[in-house]
């Protein structure tokens, strides 16, 4: 004689009725024992699903995850939607001078470099998603997402030996992040994003972000942003090596 | 804008992630993914609505589309050889539950979670997922239904072929 659906005892099981209901299935439960050892299985269920996985609740966020909001909070999403342009999105106040379009997607680039440095530069657990222990495997998976063959430049002789590699979310699609370190610790980046842009080269550049000295280039479809926190004069010598192996 | 509030969320999508995908490093990849995608769609959230069902919603569709990443890559069979070994008849214990839902179809193990463990209604577990209430409702009960037999060990001949 049991008119409760299914779905009811789902519900009731799950505590999704309201009074009513709940005191109607509850009623018709008296008489029901396979449906009320139904509903008992239900909530052990959930309770033993709770039980097994709220202590995640408790444990401190990795550092990444607070990182891949802080590297994004800073950029307008706005200037994402609307898409077209390139490397406009780091800068915000750039994009309101829309008539340089070109100047201002180059210029975000250092920009967009610089916090993407600032970010992952002092991570020490977690630096980069693959090292350089699979560099063949790092270099397949970048030059994949990005749609072209990325070379890593060789940084042995000027005392920086790669640490790895990781994509980075860029405002027309992926981007991607090599990062160095030499003895001491000291980090450089170099930072690959594709342009969607008419392919074009520019000269050698610098530029100072804040604490972080960027020297940056365009070269066809990529963008190169070399990164570090040290000596505009230090950074030159090894961008320009860097330049040279990119651009032989 | 404010995405202040998206941190907020992020201890109980790490949750949902972690008992989704089992692995903690794979968990949390998935919430890295998750994020990066909510802020960059940030515009689109509807302000004033329930923003964790929408959160949810992008950890489901970047969720379903690691699935079909992986299953083109031909991991899946990997992966799956890779899963511990259960015991065929004896009832499994409670530590035994995380490997019960990776024996479930993924998306009923959504679903199961989603109630079961996020406490969200019904509508919204609907509204996260895309599909009907009804649908929601079929895949609870399956879902359901086969985590008992998986934890009393009446699955052991006939269901415990994995499910992709």
């Amino acid at each position: 004689m049991s008119d409760i659906t299914e779905t009811e005892l789902h519900a009731y099981a799950d505590g999704q009725l309201d009074e009513a209901q709940r005191l109607r299935v509850e009623a018709r439960l008296a008489d029901d024992a396979h449906a009320a050892e139904s509903v008992r299985v239900w909530r052990d269920q959930n309770e033993a699903l709770r039980a097994l996985y709220n202590p995640v609740l408790n444990e401190p966020l990795p550092q990444r995850l607070l990182a891949a909001r802080a590297a994004r909070a800073r950029w307008p999403y706005y200037a994402l939607a609307a898409g077209a342009m390139a490397l406009s999105f780091g800068l915000g106040w750039l994009v309101r001078a829309a008539q340089a379009e070109r100047a201002v997607q180059i210029a975000a680039l250092p920009h967009r470099a610089a916090v993407a440095y600032a970010v992952y530069a002092p991570e020490v657990r977690h630096p980069v998603e693959v090292g350089a222990e699979q560099q063949d495997h790092l270099v397949k998976w970048l030059s994949k997402r990005l749609g072209h063959e990325l070379r890593v430049p060789v940084l042995t002789q000027q005392g920086f030996d790669l640490v790895g590699g990781r994509l980075l979310p860029g405002s027309s699609g992926p981007v991607a992040q090599f990062m160095y370190q030499d003895a001491r610790g000291q980090r450089i980046t170099l930072y690959v994003s594709r342009r969607d842009a008419e392919p074009q080269d520019t000269a050698f550049r610098f530029s100072q972000e804040d604490k972080i000295a960027v020297f940056y280039w365009i070269d066809g479809k990529l963008g190169y942003a070399l990164s570090a926190d040290m000596e505009r004069a230090r950074l030159l010598s090894v961008a320009t090596v860097v330049y040279r192996q990119l651009n032989p | 804008m404010d995405s202040a509030e998206i941190v907020a969320h992020i201890p109980r999508l790490r949750r949902y992630a972690r008992s989704l995908a089992g692995d903690s490093q794979r968990a949390d990849d998935l919430v890295q993914d998750t994020l990066e995608r909510a802020l960059a769609k940030f515009h689109l959230w509807r302000r004033g609505s329930d923003m964790r069902a929408w959160m949810f919603a992008i950890m489901h569709n970047v969720f379903v589309n690691q699935l079909k990443a992986r299953r083109e890559l031909a991991l899946d069979e990997d992966a799956e050889n890779g899963l511990p070994s259960m015991p065929q008849s004896d009832p499994l214990e409670l530590r035994d539950l995380d490997a019960a839902l990776r024996r479930l179809p993924a998306e009923q193990r959504e679903v199961l979670l989603l109630v079961g463990l996020e406490q969200l209604s019904y509508a919204e577990a609907s509204q996260a997922l895309d599909v009907p209430v009804g649908t929601v409702m079929s895949r609870l009960s399956r879902g359901r239904e086969r985590l008992r037999a998986l934890m009393t060990g009446t699955a052991a001949t006939t269901n415990l072929k994995l499910v992709k």
